[in-house]
Order: C-alpha cells, then sequence, then structure tokens
C-alpha cells in the first residue's frame, strides 16, 4: 500500500531525530514543583486546596473551572506552600500551586502495577467519567480536554479515530518513545476511545521515518488482536514523510482523503484525532485510575552531546530538567519549548513544565538567525506551500495595512500558524509574524458578531 | 476628397454637440445635493486626514457638524480650539473650550532601571512582540521598545530615545489625536491634560505587579504604596491593582506626591525651578 499524506503544501524540513535512540529515563523528583493551573485549554482550574495542606501523589488539587477546563492533580507527595501567580515560560502571570516534596506516597487507589489490562469496561459513561476525573487532555499541543473531544456533540458521529503519531515536527521524539516503549498500552488506549465512539475504527497514523516504531507498533497489535477482539478494528498506516502532516486537518486529510471545510471541527469531517501520548494517558486513566501527573519530554539540540527523552512529573521546573541534563550548553542562544516549527522562545527557564510539555530544544545562533529581509518578488512559494491552501503573501500585505476585511475574505483564520510560508520564502519576508495577529484581530470580529 | 473631410468633421461636430447635451442633462438629473457648508468647513480643518476626533477624515468631519447642528460630541483634537472656534463661526455655533491635551508615556523602564532578561530577535514590531511573550525585561507591562507608537504617529512627535530605549514626546508637535494610544498594545501612552505652560504630574508607571515584583523588575516601577495618596489634599490619587493614578481633572499640581514616591515614579515636568526630584523628560 503507498504511503499517505496530505494534498496541499507542506514543506520536507530537515527532519533531525536526533534523540530518536534515547531510551525515555525516569526524571527524579525535584524539592519543589509548580503545578500550573492553566495547562489545558479552556478555563483555568480553581484550586482545591489550601496552603499548609498534605497532599499525596495524584490527588486532586485542582477543579475545572468550566465545561471547557480540566482537573489538575498533584504530581508529587508533600505539603502544599503557596498559591498564587508566577511566570509561565512566555512570562505571563499563572496560578501555580506550590507543593514542596516529601517521600513519593501515592493515592491508595492508584493500580502503579505495569500489567496490561486488556479487558475494557464497557459502560461509556464511566468510561468518559474517569478519563475527565483523571484531567486527561490533547497532548499533540493543543491540550484540549480530551473527555469534551471524545463526546461529540448530538447528531455527529465518528465514522473514523485518527491516532496521531505523526510527530512530524523536526527534533521531537517522545511520541516516537512511547511508541516503541509503551505500544501494548497505546493500542488498549484506542480501543477504549473506540468503544467511547460506538465502535468507530480506528486508523494509527505513523510517519515513515518512524520504522521502529511502525514495526513494534505492528507486532504488538497482530500479538494483541489474539486475546482482543476490539484490535480488528484497529489499523496501522504509514505516512509519508511531510510537515505539517500532524496538524488535525492535515491528518484528516491524509487518512481519510476528507477535508474541514473553513471554521470547521474535524468531527464535521466525521473524524476525531487524537495524539498516541494521549492514547496512553487514556488507557492510564481507565483501567489504571491514574491521573495524568506525568508526561515525556524530549532534550535535544544539535549542541547537546547526549540526547535524553525523560518522564516527568508534571510540574517540575524547566531548569531543573536542564540542570539534570547537564546544564543549558554554552552553545544555546535560544531554548525552545516544543518543535522549532511551531514551539515557542522560552524566556524563563524558572517556568514549569505543563500536561503539554514535550520538549526542551537548544538551537545554537546559526540556526536560530534571521535571515535579512529582502523585497518579495512574488514567487509564489509561500502559497504553495501553505497546508491550508491560503496565500500568505497577500495575507502579509493586508496585514500590514489593517485591512480586517479583506483578511477576513481571505480567510486569514484559517491559518494554522505552521510556519510553512517563512520557512519557504525565499527573500525572508516575516510572513507569519504578520499574519499571526491579523489572525487574533480577525477571530476577535468574527466572535463579536455572535 | 474634401468632401469626406467636411462631413467627418461635420459629423464629429454633431456627435459632439448631441453628446454634450445628453451629459448635461444626465448630470443635472442625478445632480448630488451637498451642504456647501460642508466644503466651507473642510477648508477651516487642518487637513490632515489623521482620524483622531473618530471620523474617517476631516470631510467625514465636517459632514458630520453640519448634520449633528450643534458641536458638543466633535471636537478636532489636532486644530483644538482655535480651528474649532472657525468651525463654530461658519456654521453660527457655539462651542466649549477643551483643555490642550498631550500625549504622555507612562513608562520610565529605561535600560538603567529595567534590566535586560532576555532578547527579543523576532519581527521588530511592538505588536507582535507582546502576542509572543512579555518583553525583553521582567516587566509584562512596560514599554517594549520597537516603536509601534513612532510608527502610528502622523504629525512626527514621536521619537525613540536611544538612550534609554523609550519613545519620547514632542510636546510641540503632539496634536493628541491618540493615534499613538491606539498603537501601544500595552496601553502605556495616555491623552492628558497639557497643563498650565505645559506643566503636569502623572505616574510614570503601568505596573499592576504586588510592590516587590514591580520593584525587582524595574526600580522605577509605581509599588502601590499608597503614600502619594495619603499626601494628596485634592483626592486626585487613586490606589487601584498596586498601581497609583493622578486624575488630572482634579491635580492642583502642588507636587507633594513627587517628594513623597520612594521609587521616583511619580514625574513633574515643565516646572519651572531648581530640579530636586529627578526629571526625565517623559
Amino acid at each position: 500500500m503507498q504511503n499517505l499524506t496530505f494534498k496541499m503544501g507542506g514543506i520536507h524540513p530537515d527532519d533531525k531525530k536526533i534523540s530518536a535512540r534515547s531510551k525515555v529515563e525516569i526524571l527524579p523528583l525535584p524539592e519543589k514543583v509548580y503545578v500550573s493551573m492553566a495547562q489545558h485549554l479552556g478555563a483555568p482550574a480553581n484550586p482545591v486546596v489550601a496552603v499548609g495542606d498534605q497532599v499525596k501523589v495524584g490527588q486532586v488539587i485542582a477543579e475545572p473551572a468550566g465545561f471547557i477546563s480540566a482537573y489538575v492533580h498533584s504530581p508529587v507527595s508533600g505539603t502544599v506552600k503557596s498559591i498564587g501567580p508566577r511566570a509561565d515560560l512566555a512570562g505571563n502571570m499563572v496560578k501555580h500551586i506550590e507543593i514542596e516534596v516529601s517521600g513519593d506516597e501515592w493515592m491508595e487507589d492508584i493500580d502503579r502495577s505495569t500489567t496490561l489490562i486488556t479487558k475494557i469496561p464497557q459502560d461509556n459513561a464511566f468510561i468518559l467519567d474517569r478519563i475527565k476525573k483523571c484531567g486527561v487532555v490533547g497532548l499533540g499541543g493543543a491540550t484540549f480536554p480530551t473527555h469534551v473531544k471524545l463526546a461529540p456533540p448530538p447528531g455527529k458521529k465518528a465514522d473514523c479515530l485518527i491516532l496521531n503519531g505523526a510527530e512530524c515536527e523536526p527534533y521531537l521524539t517522545s511520541d516516537n518513545r512511547i511508541m516503541i516503549e509503551r505500544s501494548s498500552e497505546i493500542i488498549v488506549g484506542a480501543a477504549i476511545m473506540s468503544r467511547v465512539l460506538d465502535n468507530c475504527p480506528v486508523v494509527i497514523a505513523i510517519e515513515e521515518n518512524k520504522s521502529e516504531a511502525i514495526m513494534i507498533m505492528s507486532s504488538a497489535l497482530n500479538s494483541l488482536a489474539k486475546t482482543m477482539p476490539e484490535c480488528g478494528r484497529i489499523a496501522i498506516r504509514v505516512l509519508k514523510k511531510k510537515y505539517p502532516q500532524g496538524g488535525e486537518k492535515q491528518l484528516i486529510d491524509a487518512v481519510m482523503g476528507r477535508q474541514v471545510k473553513s471554521g470547521g471541527l474535524p468531527i464535521d469531517a466525521g473524524a476525531v484525532v487524537q495524539n498516541v501520548a494521549t492514547s496512553l494517558a487514556v488507557y492510564e486513566a481507565v483501567q489504571k485510575n491514574r491521573p495524568l501527573i506525568t508526561n515525556v519530554l524530549t532534550v535535544t539540540g544539535d549542541c547537546l552531546t547526549v540526547q535524553h527523552n525523560y518522564q516527568f512529573r508534571i510540574g517540575v521546573p524547566l531548569s531543573f530538567i536542564t540542570e539534570y541534563a547537564g546544564g543549558v550548553p554554552n552553545e544555546a542562544a535560544k531554548i525552545i519549548s516544543g518543535g522549532p516549527m511551531m514551539g515557542k522562545a522560552i524566556a524563563n527557564l524558572d517556568a514549569t513544565t505543563v500536561k503539554g510539555s514535550s520538549s526542551i530544544l537548544y538551537l545554537t545562533r546559526e540556526q536560530t538567525e534571521r535571515r535579512q529581509e529582502t523585497a518579495c518578488i512574488r514567487c509564489g512559494r509561500c502559497a504553495s506551500a501553505c497546508p491550508m491552501g491560503l496565500e500568505p503573501y497577500l495575507l502579509y500585505k493586508l496585514s500590514k495595512v489593517g485591512d480586517n476585511a479583506a483578511l477576513e475574505e481571505n480567510a486569514v483564520q484559517d491559518c494554522i500558524e505552521c510556519g510553512c510560508c517563512l520557512y519557504s520564502c525565499p527573500a525572508g519576508v516575516p510572513l507569519l509574524d504578520l499574519i499571526r495577529p491579523a489572525k487574533g484581530n480577525v477571530l476577535r470580529i468574527i466572535k463579536s458578531r455572535k | 476628397m474634401s468632401n469626406i473631410i467636411i462631413w467627418t468633421i461635420v459629423v464629429l461636430f454633431g456627435l459632439g454637440v448631441i453628446l454634450s447635451m445628453v451629459l448635461y442633462l444626465v448630470a443635472n438629473k442625478f445632480k448630488v445635493q451637498e451642504d456647501p457648508r460642508i466644503d466651507e468647513v473642510e477648508k477651516v480643518m487642518p487637513g490632515a486626514n489623521c482620524g483622531g476626533c473618530g471620523f474617517a477624515g476631516c470631510r467625514a468631519f465636517a459632514a458630520s457638524c453640519v448634520e449633528a447642528g450643534n458641536l458638543d460630541n466633535n471636537f478636532c483634537p489636532v486644530g483644538g480650539n482655535d480651528t474649532m472656534k472657525k468651525v463654530a463661526a461658519v456654521l453660527g455655533l457655539e462651542v466649549k473650550e477643551k483643555a490642550p491635551m498631550v500625549a504622555v508615556v507612562r513608562c520610565n523602564g529605561s535600560c538603567q532601571n529595567r534590566p535586560r532578561t532576555s532578547e527579543y530577535d523576532g519581527y521588530r514590531s511592538c505588536k507582535v512582540e507582546s502576542m509572543l511573550y512579555k518583553g525583553e525585561t521582567d516587566c509584562a507591562f512596560g514599554c517594549l521598545g520597537c516603536g509601534d507608537c513612532v510608527g502610528a504617529c502622523a504629525f512626527g512627535a514621536l521619537s525613540m530615545d536611544e538612550q534609554t530605549g523609550l519613545p519620547v514626546v514632542d510636546e510641540s508637535k503632539c496634536t493628541s489625536c491618540g493615534a499613538c494610544v491606539k498603537a501601544c498594545p500595552k496601553g502605556i501612552i495616555e491623552l492628558r491634560r497639557k497643563g498650565p505652560r505645559g506643566m503636569r504630574v502623572f505616574v510614570s508607571c503601568v505596573n499592576k505587579e504586588k510592590g516587590g515584583v514591580a520593584r525587582k523588575a524595574c526600580t522605577a516601577a509605581c509599588i502601590g504604596c499608597g503614600k502619594c495618596a495619603k499626601v494628596c489634599a485634592q483626592e486626585a490619587i487613586t490606589v487601584a491593582d498596586n498601581l497609583a493614578y493622578i486624575d488630572f481633572e482634579k491635580c492642583k499640581l502642588c507636587k507633594k506626591c513627587v517628594e513623597e514616591c520612594p521609587t521616583g515614579a511619580i514625574h513633574a515636568v515643565n516646572f519651572p525651578q531648581k530640579p530636586k526630584v529627578q526629571k526625565e523628560e517623559e
């Protein structure tokens, strides 16, 4: 079968998966953790503990503050030291709970054994409740609460659940590692989500550059199929290497050949997309009653001699991880959380890890240097690279003059901020830099109309 | 041969006459009736089309003045009272005098006061930078220094001070149109009353962080201690969210607060005496 990919646009950056062979190490416990209340899309959670309280690992320390919000659990055992604002990695003040670590005492109802439980609960409401209570959010980057995504609005039905193992961003390898090391759990997690979505078929989509993951996932699926009838609904499909294949809309196009229309949600095209890491979190939540308190993160960079993948407790300060990994290399000019294409520069290493943290990436001065901006020569490379079929050069010009009506007409709101335009521009025009604020303006205008 | 030439001239001339009559009739029939006073008002306007009045340009403002029949809600900040008097004279209306305003930069986070903790190498625009992160210093409220306000000023009244990295308002050129106020994503620039002989007192800080945090980020920050509010006899100063604000309607320019402020966040400008308190041309 031919490898799949999406039709429109896309680029082929060097994939640089230099940490792909580093096994996941378990990060030791720090002295203090800072748990952010805004780790998910939607309203920040409300703390339910007070200063001085003793907490155990997995204890609920904050409750959702709205429909789109999530539970937050303590990643460590110890004493709550303070609750208050603290700078996140962009320097914005967000409410955090500071916990001083003592020992490692877990909640009694969490199953910490490593035995694989393949028997899936039959009650959908029970499954969704477990996912919600365990604070599971989408770990592909957007951190959208998973229980909301798994409950499609009435009248809409999922024809297919796509498990996103594309990991198309260069450098990142955390999804790759968990597919290699936790393959069976991911497959059971997929079966659980399929059960909630009326037993819809599941496609696990993996890019071709992760051959080890493809092999191990396939053999895990084959061996599980003997004992689990649900595995008959699960298939593994190989994708061509192309960025931004991990984008929801691109993945739906690649796997199902369907397009999500402008302003629509994946469910409108009959698809639900979940990350492989989310699938693992769902497995642990439903089968083991283990809340989302750990995740895997890549520490990588060309200037780093040893590459790492760590399983960390969510809330560990970034500086603790960089120290443990041997300190920030001297050549590093920029530290990025997330991939080099869409990740955010870390302005503050004292910031803490959140549920969606996927990497700490060191880039050197040469790698981050901006090209000298010269005049647009109208070559149209940005337009052919745009996976959403937009015309970035036009949006850039319109953004400069601030013509919001024309920006909306040219669908700036569909931009997924993947950065393909900026990457492909031979004139070094800061296309995305100016399209992003324009998109924000237009989205605000659209929202105010409702 | 000459026949053809004559006929050509006759036919073209005839066509010209007929078509011009058609055009004349059509133009008369569909003539747009416009109040002639709009033209007259427009003539006395500054003609900068800056949009400071809230209308698309000077002509739109003139049309609005004529239509409204009074000048209560219309004011041209660029032309000021002189222009409004002329407009009133043209239309035969009354106009209330307004105190002249000026743009004031409420941040004193110069390189000495506010050390840099990171380096921004993205697109040089405050709007873009503020979307990405809090800025190069630890103060999440202060000036980003990319100069969006300078670009927005149609009168050349703003410039960046190379040494402090902050924008400077040229009071003689500022027309208080408010374009810089809209351009600043951090809301640092405010239109304040110019004051007698340009004398005015204001809090040169917008940091709403708690005192300790604000002070750590910037030595010239308002720490919300409230000393200024206690000393003010006019009750012109309010402290909200750890930040003092001086109401220029109530301020009597006594400068007691300037002496009281422990961080020097309150500035008094254009006062004609020896500088005891450090005075920065904002």
